[in-house]
C-alpha cells in the first residue's frame, strides 16, 4: 500500500467518525434540554399582591414561581437601623438605598442563599431574618451578617402597580 | 442490498396503505393547495391569523381550545401576532382567578399565560346547551379525524339539502362529508359572515381554509420546526450513509482480495 | 472461544482485569469471529439493540413529563407536544420507535426462519428471543394505552377482556387486572409501571440472548458450522461493527422519515380523542404490528377458542426449533421448503391486511383460510418436509464451498447470490 493510500483512508475514516460525533453530539441536546424550565414555565406569570392590610412591621409572605417572596413594611427604627450600616461591615456590601427603592417597603425573595431554606421573620442577632438550617443571620435589609451564605437576600424585579398593589415579576 | 429497499418499499407501502384504508368509507374530499404539506411546508402567517379571527369569532362561541395559551400565538412556527398583539387579544377575555385573599374567585382580564377561555365551564353545561351534543374541544381536532385537514375543510363546505330518502331529526343537518352524514352543528360559515381585518373576501371557500389551517397549526404548533430539523437531519445521515458506505468498502477490500 | 488467555497490555489494565476482567469481555466482543458471508438480513440485530436503546432513552424522558392519571394523562401529552423542549420531537420518536422496533423485529424473526437459525445448537437463543418478542408485544400494548386516547382505553378494555374467556376465573382476572369494574386511573397507573419495567427485562434477555449467540456463534446464509477462527471469519470489530452501521443508517434514514413527515400516519386518530368509556370508536383496529394475530383471534368464532388459538399462533414458534425436522438450516440447499416459507411469509401479510378489515364476508372467509393455513405450516407441512425433502448438496465452508465443483454447487451459490 502506497503511502499516498494510507492518507486518503486515514482521511476516510476521520470524516467518517468526525461526522459521526457531530450527530451524536446533536441528538444528545433535546434529550438533554428537555429538562429545563419549558415553554409554559417560563411564560408564568408574574404576581400582583395586595398590601393594604399590611402593618408597619409585619411581614407578608407570597409564593412566586413557587419560592416565597418576603414583603416587609418596615418601620421607621427598623430603615434607620439597616442605613446606618457601614459598607465595609458587611460580606456582601449593598447600600439599603438600592434593595429598597420606597424605603418601608423591603421585597425579595425569601431563600437562604446558603442552601435554600427559607429564614425566620424577626429571628437573629441583627433584628432581621435568620436561617435555622445553617445559622446565617440577615439584617433588616435582608443582608447577609453572620453564617454561611455567600449572599444577601435576592431583590427580585417589582413594582408598584398602585399604592396598595406590587407586581413581582 | 437491493431486496432491502424492495423490502422496506412493500412494508412502508403496505402499512401506509392500510392506514389509510381505515377510514372505512371512502369519500372523495375537497383539495385545496395546503401551504403546510411537503418537505419544506410551511403555515401561511396571513391565513392563520384570519383562521384565528373565523375560530375566535365563530367557532369558539361552542368549541374550546384548552391546550393553546394566548402567548402561542405570539411563537414562531404560529400566526405569529405581535407580542403587543397576542396581550391586546389575551387583554380582551374575562379570565376566572383565584381564590383570592378571602376565598373568592375572582375574573380578570386575560395574560399571555392563561389558556384560551373556554365557552362552557364542562363538558355537561356544553352539552346542555347543545341539545345534547358535546361540540369537541378543537386543540387537536385535525389530528383526531382520519381525513385530517381535507377532512374539516370539506365538512365545513359539504352542508346540503337532504336527499329525499333520510330523514333528519330537528336541530340535525345534513353533510356530505359527515361520517354517517347527520351532524349536530348547523352550518357555521356562510358568506360575509364577518369581515377579515386584511380586506381578504371572506367566502366560505376562503374562511374554511383559514380556519383549517388555523387548526391545522393547533394540532401541530411546531409543524415548521419538524419539517425544518427534518430536513436536516435527512441530509445529514444520508451525508454520513454515503461516508459510511465508502468505508465500509474499504475496511471489506481487505478480506474480500482474500476470497 | 479462545479468547481467556487475553491480556492486557498496560499495568493498570491488567489490575483491573485480574479484578473484573471487563477487558477481556471487551476484547471477546471486538475481535468475535463472526463468518463473513453474513449479508444485510443480519444487521436486523444490531438495528434492535439501537431501537431498544432509543425507546428506552426516549421513554426515560418522556416520564419525566408524563401524568399517569387518568385525568391528566392526556393533558400531559399535549404538554409535552406543546411547551417540553424537544418534547414533541422525543414523543414522535418514542411513538414511531415502537414500529420500526416492530418492523425491525419481524425481519429479524423470519431470517431466522429462512436461514434455520433457531436450529441446533441455538434452540436457546431462539426461545428467548420469542420471550423476547412477547415482552415487546406487552410493553407496546401498554405503551399505546398511556396517552389515554380512545384507542388507547378501547384497546385497553379489549385486550384484557381477552382474559375472560378463561373458565371460571377469567372474570375475576380480569376485574384484578383492571383494579376496578372498568379500565379506569388504577389500571392505567399499573400499565404505566410496568411499561416502564418490561423494557429492562428485555434489556436483560438480551443480554442473554447474545451471550447465548455467543456459545455456539452466528449461523450463516450457507447455515454450515464453521471453524472459529478461521478464513471463513472476521472479527466482529470493525468488519461487522461498519457492516450493521451502514445498514443502521439506512434503517435510521426510513426512521426519520416516518418521525418528520408522518409521525402520525402509524397510529389512529381516534387516538387523539381524550378516552370516553361512553362511546366506542366506530373502527376499533390494534397498531399494524399486532393485526396478525387480532385476524386470527377474529377468525375463530368461539371466545375461549379465538384465544387460544392467537396465543398458540406465537407460543407454537417457541416449539418450532423440534417441529423442524429437517437437517439442513438454510433454505437456500431446501427447494420445497423455500417456497413454503414465502408462502408462510404472504400467508402472514394477507393475515395483517384482513386484520385490518372489518370481520365479515370474504375478509372473514380469507381469515380463516390464512389461519388454518397458518398453524398448517408449523404442525404438518415442516415435520413432514424434513423426512420428504431432497436438499442440495451443502459446501464444506464458506471459503472452499466447491468439492470436486459439483454443477449442483455452482447453482446453489448462484441461488444464494441472489437472496443477498
Amino acid at each position: 500500500m502506497s503511502e499516498k493510500k494510507t492518507k486518503r483512508r486515514d482521511f476516510l475514516f476521520t470524516a467518517t467518525t468526525a461526522v459521526g460525533a457531530v450527530g451524536a453530539a446533536a441528538v444528545v441536546w433535546p434529550m438533554i434540554d428537555q429538562m429545563n424550565p419549558d415553554a409554559s414555565v417560563k411564560a408564568l406569570a408574574s404576581t400582583e399582591v395586595d398590601v393594604s392590610s399590611l402593618t408597619p412591621g409585619n411581614t407578608l409572605t407570597v409564593l412566586w414561581r413557587g419560592k416565597p417572596v418576603f414583603i416587609r413594611r418596615r418601620t421607621q427604627e427598623e430603615i434607620d437601623e439597616a442605613r446606618a450600616v457601614k459598607m465595609e461591615d458587611l460580606i456582601h456590601p449593598e447600600k439599603d438605598e438600592d434593595r429598597a427603592k420606597n424605603p418601608e417597603w423591603l421585597v425579595m425573595l425569601g431563600v437562604c442563599t446558603h442552601l435554600g431554606c427559607v429564614p425566620l421573620n424577626d429571628k437573629g442577632d441583627y433584628n432581621g431574618w435568620f436561617c435555622p438550617c445553617h445559622g446565617s443571620h440577615y439584617d433588616t435589609s435582608g443582608r447577609i451578617r453572620k453564617g454561611p451564605a455567600p449572599w444577601n437576600m435576592e431583590v427580585p424585579k417589582y413594582e408598584f402597580v398602585d399604592a396598595n398593589t406590587i407586581k413581582i415579576g | 442490498m437491493k431486496n432491502l429497499f424492495k423490502l422496506f418499499s412493500i412494508i412502508i407501502l403496505i402499512i401506509t396503505s392500510n392506514s389509510n384504508s381505515f377510514a372505512a368509507e371512502k369519500v372523495e374530499y375537497l383539495k385545496t393547495d395546503w401551504s403546510f404539506k411537503g418537505l419544506f411546508g410551511k403555515f401561511d402567517r396571513a391565513s392563520l391569523q384570519r383562521g384565528y379571527q373565523v375560530y375566535t369569532e365563530v367557532c369558539a362561541s361552542c368549541h374550546s381550545m384548552k391546550y393553546l395559551s394566548y402567548r402561542n400565538l405570539a411563537e414562531p412556527g404560529g400566526p405569529e401576532f405581535s407580542e403587543a398583539q397576542a396581550k391586546a387579544i389575551a387583554a380582551s377575555f374575562e379570565v376566572t382567578d383565584g381564590p383570592n385573599s378571602d376565598g373568592e374567585m375572582f375574573t380578570r382580564p386575560g395574560k399571555l399565560s392563561d389558556k384560551f377561555v373556554m365557552p362552557y365551564d364542562n363538558v355537561k353545561a356544553a352539552q346542555a346547551a347543545n341539545g345534547g351534543a358535546y361540540p369537541p374541544d378543537m386543540s387537536v381536532l385535525v389530528k383526531a379525524r382520519g381525513g385530517g385537514v381535507d377532512y374539516i375543510y370539506s365538512l365545513l363546505q359539504g352542508y346540503e339539502e337532504a336527499p329525499s330518502n333520510v330523514t333528519l331529526d330537528d336541530g340535525v343537518y345534513y353533510n356530505k362529508y359527515m361520517y354517517g352524514n347527520k351532524i349536530r352543528m348547523a352550518a357555521p360559515l356562510s358568506e360575509g359572515l364577518l369581515e377579515y381585518g386584511d380586506g381578504t373576501n371572506a367566502t366560505v371557500e376562503q374562511m374554511s381554509k383559514d380556519v383549517t389551517t388555523f387548526l391545522m397549526w393547533s394540532a401541530e404548533p411546531h409543524l415548521e420546526a419538524r419539517h425544518q430539523m427534518g430536513f436536516k437531519a435527512i441530509v445529514y445521515l444520508i451525508i454520513l450513509t454515503v461516508l459510511v458506505y465508502f468505508s465500509m468498502k474499504r475496511i471489506w477490500s481487505r478480506v474480500e482480495s482474500e476470497v | 472461544m479462545s479468547d481467556h488467555d487475553y491480556r492486557p497490555k498496560s499495568k493498570v489494565g491488567q489490575w483491573f482485569n485480574d479484578r473484573l476482567p471487563l477487558l477481556t469481555l471487551a476484547n471477546h466482543l471486538t475481535d468475535y469471529p463472526t463468518p463473513k458471508n453474513l449479508n444485510y438480513w443480519w444487521t436486523f440485530g444490531g438495528i434492535l439493540t439501537f431501537c431498544l436503546i432509543t425507546q428506552i432513552v426516549t421513554g426515560l424522558t418522556l416520564a419525566m413529563h408524563y401524568i399517569a392519571h387518568a385525568d391528566m394523562a392526556f393533558e400531559s401529552v399535549e404538554h409535552i407536544m406543546r411547551d417540553v423542549n424537544y418534547g414533541w420531537l422525543i414523543r414522535y420518536i418514542h411513538a414511531n420507535g415502537a414500529s420500526m422496533f416492530f418492523l425491525a423485529v419481524y425481519i429479524h424473526i423470519f431470517r431466522s426462519l429462512f436461514y434455520g437459525s433457531y436450529k441446533a445448537p441455538r434452540e436457546i437463543i431462539w426461545i428467548i428471543g420469542i420471550i423476547i418478542y412477547l415482552l415487546m408485544m406487552a410493553a407496546a400494548f401498554m405503551g399505546y394505552v398511556l396517552p389515554w386516547g380512545q384507542m388507547s382505553f378501547w384497546g385497553a378494555t379489549v385486550i384484557t377482556n381477552l382474559f375472560s374467556a378463561i373458565p371460571l376465573v377469567g372474570e375475576g382476572i380480569v376485574t384484578w387486572l383492571w383494579g376496578g369494574y372498568s379500565v379506569d386511573n388504577p389500571t392505567l397507573t399499573r400499565f404505566f409501571t410496568l411499561h416502564y419495567l418490561i423494557p429492562f427485562l428485555i434489556l436483560g434477555l438480551v443480554v442473554l440472548h447474545i451471550w447465548a449467540l455467543h456459545v455456539p456463534g452466528n449461523n450463516n446464509p450457507v447455515g454450515i458450522d464453521i471453524k472459529k477462527p478461521s478464513k471463513d471469519t472476521v472479527p466482529f470489530h470493525p468488519y461487522i461493527v461498519i457492516k450493521d452501521g451502514f445498514a443502521l443508517l439506512m434503517f435510521m434514514i426510513v426512521f426519520a422519515f416516518f418521525v418528520f413527515y408522518a409521525p402520525n400516519i402509524l397510529g389512529h386518530a381516534d387516538n387523539y380523542i381524550e378516552a370516553n368509556p361512553m362511546v366506542t370508536p366506530a373502527h376499533i383496529v390494534p397498531e399494524w404490528y399486532l393485526l396478525p394475530f387480532y385476524a386470527i383471534l377474529r377468525s375463530v368464532p368461539d371466545k375461549l377458542l379465538g384465544v387460544v388459538a392467537m396465543l398458540s399462533a406465537i407460543l407454537i414458534l417457541a416449539v418450532l426449533p423440534w417441529l423442524d425436522t429437517s437437517k439442513i438450516r438454510s433454505a437456500v440447499f431446501r427447494p420445497l421448503y423455500k417456497q413454503f416459507y414465502w408462502i408462510l411469509v404472504a400467508d402472514v401479510l394477507i393475515l395483517g391486511y384482513v386484520g385490518a378489515m372489518p370481520a365479515e364476508g370474504l375478509y372473514l372467509l380469507i381469515a380463516r383460510v390464512a389461519t388454518a393455513y397458518y398453524f398448517l405450516h408449523f404442525l404438518v407441512i415442516l415435520p413432514v418436509l424434513g423426512f420428504k425433502e431432497k436438499t442440495l448438496p451443502v459446501p464444506l465452508s464458506i471459503t472452499e464451498p466447491v468439492l470436486g465443483g459439483s454443477p449442483n454447487l455452482a447453482a446453489a451459490r448462484n441461488k444464494e447470490s441472489k437472496i443477498e
